[in-house]
Formats: structure tokens, sequence, C-alpha cells
């Protein structure tokens, strides 16, 4: 009895170090913005241009690489991953399903910096000569290796619904006539969808929060895209180049706005998401 | 008592490290005594430097132990103004705001000149100033005006932080903007594999960094070099700091000495930059 109460407790202390944790840092980043609303400075960091030495510091354009590039990468990696979880689920002999989810979980534990080495001097030139415009640091090459550093995580998380609904159905169906793709099709997709949009969450947070391969790989250029071969700036990676600067400038400031709309993205797209999924059926 | 095998074993050993001292000691000497660990940080152009330096001491006596990071300058001067780093590098003077937050010492140790570089297989050898300031404004946007293939110029830059940036928006492009679709590199090493992969690049870097993959550009007929850097014909020059929370502590104080020392100006010319003595 008397270990049970300390189980409970243990576990509770648990949920709340945690809720705690990413309050504080909520806290931390609003505390440091605050001075930004005291001048009026909020005016001057919701702007267009990025030319710190000129007096403007902008970071509207690095709002609008990080959603280009986030999503572009989402929606490029999902629909892979539907089929990849699908396929080791449902049509895959035993012996491929093992080694597909091998590799998948393998592809979970490479760094993100091999990824954005690696694609310097692999992708990088082949973006070059395809587009013949364009340095080949663009918004697309780093949306092509996002995907990739994406696509482990929502396989996995999908995966994971997907082999309990699988569990359910598949016996039922098979015994009703359904063939495997009507099966996946019909039934099992729809089963999972709270899965999918979890796994989809998941991933659009990793992409967003990514800094790596964007500041390797996205060209870092200030600006909104006019086409996917143009370079872009993410505010990730806009934070990791200017948190080098002399931290008694003005333009350390947008830093920490930076990171507090960072923050606000996720929660929002969290929430709407969420809304979504309510309008599931569970 | 050891075995007689392992005792003449031993002596030889002792021998072979007491003929080895005379080749390290003389500017070492100030380490004997001394042992801890010292941190340094900070801009990317001292780490040749600071490697060699710390590579040599730490062989010297095991006792001490040197790690040594990068960052940029601005990582320098912040780490070592918090305390978290003995020594932060600078590749540029610093502020009346840092200098008076944070109480430092600088030390002038070595001038560099930041080059403007292309692709080795690039026709253009030189360029004017006013040329370069168009190429980097944006104003001139294709190889094809100033003398090489029709194909578009690829503007690689390094981000606000960088003392190598610094000097060169300053000096070379008189603080004007850089076009706004200029690729952002991170540091002086990127910035080569940058250049060195693109045919159709042009960008700015240290010229201690410059080797056979990246081609600098003459300047009004004046091709950067240490030996025009230190003539003065190529206008184009920074100098590196070593930058202290107040006065240097023993570990601290002997690294900088011997930096500053002739076997330290050696290796400072080893790696492409011209000692200050």
């Amino acid at each position: 009895m008397f270990f049970e109460i300390w189980i409970r407790r243990l576990l509770c202390a648990a949920a709340m170090v945690s809720t705690a944790a990413a309050l504080c840092i909520l806290l931390v980043l609003i505390t440091l913005v605050l001075p930004l609303f005291a001048h009026g400075g909020l005016a001057t960091v919701l702007a267009w241009q990025w030319l710190p030495f000129n007096g403007k510091f902008g970071i509207l354009p690095m709002v609008v690489g990080s959603l280009w590039l986030s999503l572009g990468a989402l929606a490029a990696a999902t629909p892979l991953a539907v089929g990849l979880a699908c396929f080791v689920q449902v049509l895959a002999p035993g012996r491929v399903k093992s080694l597909c989810l091998a590799l998948v979980h393998y592809m979970t534990s490479i760094p993100t910096v091999i990824y954005g080495f690696v694609s310097i001097f692999l992708l990088v030139p082949l973006m070059r000569q395809w587009f013949e415009r364009g340095t080949g640091f663009s918004l697309l090459t780093a949306m092509l290796a996002l995907t990739l550093l994406i696509l482990p995580t929502i396989v996995l998380v999908f995966h994971a619904t997907l082999r309990e609904a699988d569990r359910t159905a598949r016996a039922t169906c098979a015994a009703l006539g359904f063939s495997k793709p009507s099966y996946i099709r019909h039934v099992l997709l729809p089963l999972s969808r709270r899965g999918l949009l979890a796994a989809v969450i998941l991933g659009f947070g990793r992409a967003v929060g990514d800094t790596l391969i964007s500041l390797m790989l996205a060209g870092n250029a200030p600006m909104v895209p006019g086409s996917p071969a143009d370079a872009i700036r993410t505010l990730t990676a806009h934070i990791a180049l200017v948190v080098a600067t002399d931290s008694q400038s003005t333009f350390y400031h947008s830093v920490f706005a930076s990171g507090l709309i960072l923050f606000l993205i996720m929660a929002l797209i969290n929430l709407a998401l969420r809304r979504l999924g309510r309008s599931f059926a569970p | 008592m050891m075995s007689p095998k392992g005792f003449s074993l031993s002596v030889i050993a002792m021998a072979l490290l007491v003929c080895a001292a005379p080749v390290l000691a003389g500017d070492l000497d100030r380490f004997t005594n001394l042992e801890g660990t010292l941190d340094i940080a900070g801009g990317t152009a001292h780490i040749p430097v600071m490697n060699e330096a710390a590579k040599r001491i730490m062989t010297f006596n095991p006792k001490v132990r040197i790690t040594v990071a990068g960052g940029g300058s601005g990582i320098g001067v912040q780490k070592v103004g918090e305390g978290l780093v003995d020594i932060g590098n600078t590749g540029r003077a610093l502020s009346e705001e840092e200098v008076a937050k944070f109480g430092l010492q600088s030390f002038d140790f070595a001038i560099d000149g930041v080059a403007p570089i292309v692709h080795p297989e690039n026709p253009v050898t030189g360029l004017t100033a006013q040329q370069i300031r168009d190429v980097f404004a944006g104003r001139i946007t294709r190889w094809s005006e100033v003398g090489g293939p029709d194909e578009a110029i690829h503007v690689y830059g390094r981000e606000e932080a960088s003392g190598t940036h610094e000097v060169f928006w300053g000096k070379m492009l008189k603080k004007e903007p850089i076009v706004a679709s200029a690729n952002i590199i991170q540091s002086n090493g990127a910035m080569k594999v940058a250049v060195s992969q693109d045919a159709n690049a042009i960008g700015y870097m240290s010229i201690g960094h410059i080797d056979d993959t990246v081609k600098p550009l003459a300047v009004d007929g004046v091709t950067p070099s240490q030996e025009t850097a230190v003539e003065g014909s190529y206008p184009v020059v920074r100098h590196l700091f070593m930058n202290t929370k107040g006065d240097p502590k023993p570990l601290a104080r002997a690294f900088i000495d011997y930096i500053l020392s002739e076997e330290g100006a050696g290796i400072t010319s080893a790696a492409g930059y011209i000692p200050v003595r």
C-alpha cells in the first residue's frame, strides 16, 4: 500500500516536471521579448526586410521560409510514410517487413548534421545542374533532405496505430472477401486516421524545429521565395546565425522574437490539428 | 623492483625524453610548472593557430589540457564575458559596450587579410574595387559583364556576426547592403567548400584559409596575399585578437605570451597570417 502511494507520487511528479519545463520555456521567451514590446520594437520585428546595419530587423521572410519548408517537407513525407507503413504491415512478406522496419529505425538515429553534410556534396551540385539557375542551395534542396529526416518519425508513429487497427480488422475483412488493396483503402486507413494525425503533428514539429538542414542547405537569404529554386532562411537558421553576434546589439532581440514565434507556430498548428482530429470518430 | 628488461627499457625511454626536451624547450619553458585546463573559443580564423599551439603545449606538458572551439567572434566575446572560456578569440576589435559590460582585455596577435575568391576555373582573375562592390550589391549579375562566361554570378556571404564579414563589408564594400539573394555561409571553411564546388561563385574569405581549391581575385591590380597585406598595398585587412576577462590567469597568460613569442609567431605565419610582435 505504501509502495503504491509512492509510485503514484513519482508519476505525478514526472508529469508535473515535464509540463513545468515546457511552460518555463514559454515564460522565459515571453520575458525576453517584453523589452521589444516596450520600445514599440514589435513593429520593427514584424517587417519584411532584414538589414540589421540599416536598422531593419524584419523577420517575416524567415517565418514564411519556415512555413514553406516544413509544410512542403510534410506534404512530401506523409504520402511516402503512409505508403511505406501500409506496405510493411499488410503487403510485405515477413523477411522484407522486418528488414524495412529495421532500416526505418536506423534512419531515426542518423544525426541531422550527417544529412546536411552529405547533401552539400551530393544534392547541391545536382540541384545546381538541374535548375541551371541559383546556387544549388535552395528551398527545394532543404525540402528534400528534410523529407528524408522526418519520414522515419511519421512512419514509426503511424505504423504503431496501423498495427493495432490491422490486428482487429484483418481477419474480419479477409472473411468478408476484401482484397488486400481494397482492405487498405476502405477499412485500414479510415480506422487509423487518429494515428496519422498524431504522426503528422510529430513530423511537423520535427520539421519546423530543425536547424542544421536549413542552415546548411537552404541558402540563408532573408527573402520571400519566388520559386523552389530560391534560397530561403528559416527562423531556426536565423537564430543560429544571429546568436553569434554581439549580445548587446539591438538585433539580438530579434532572436527572442523568432523563438517566441516558433513556439507559437507549433502551439497553433498543434491546436488546429487536434481540433480537426476531434471530428474523427474514435 | 622491475625486471631487468623493464628497467632498461624505462631508462632508454627517459634518455630519449631528455634528448627530446631541448627541441621542445625554449618558448615552451613557461609551461613547465603549470597544469590545469585552458578553454578557448571564438573566431574560426584563429583555429589553425590555436590548434597547433595547443598541440605543442600539450605534448610538452601533458598536465595541461587545452580545448579549442569555434563559433565566431560574437560567440568568443560572449563566452569569455560569461566566464565559460578563458580566452575568447575575435577577428575584430571589441566594441565599447562589450568592454564595458564584461571588462575584457584584448591582445592583438596577427594581421589577416580578407580576399574575394572565385572558383579556380573561372577565367576572371581580377576586378576593380567598384566592380566588386557592384557584384556584391547585385548591380552586376552576370559574369559576362566583367569579362567572364555568360553565366549568372552566385554571390556567397557570411553572417553579420562574422569578423571576416565585418572587415570585408566595411573596407571593401564600404558598408553597402549585400544583395538579398546572397547565400549566407557560417564559417571560413564552409565558404571554401561552397566556392570550390560552384563554378560561378564569388565569395570572400580569410587569406589564411586560401589554398588550391579556390582562387583569390586581384583588386585594382593588387593580388591579395600575406605579402601585399603587410606592405599595405592590399587594404582589406583586420587584426586577430585574443581576449580575456580582466587579467588573464597564469595558464592563459602563458598561452598568450607563447603565441606572441618567436615560436608562436612561426605558427601564426605558417597558418597564413602576419604575426604582430
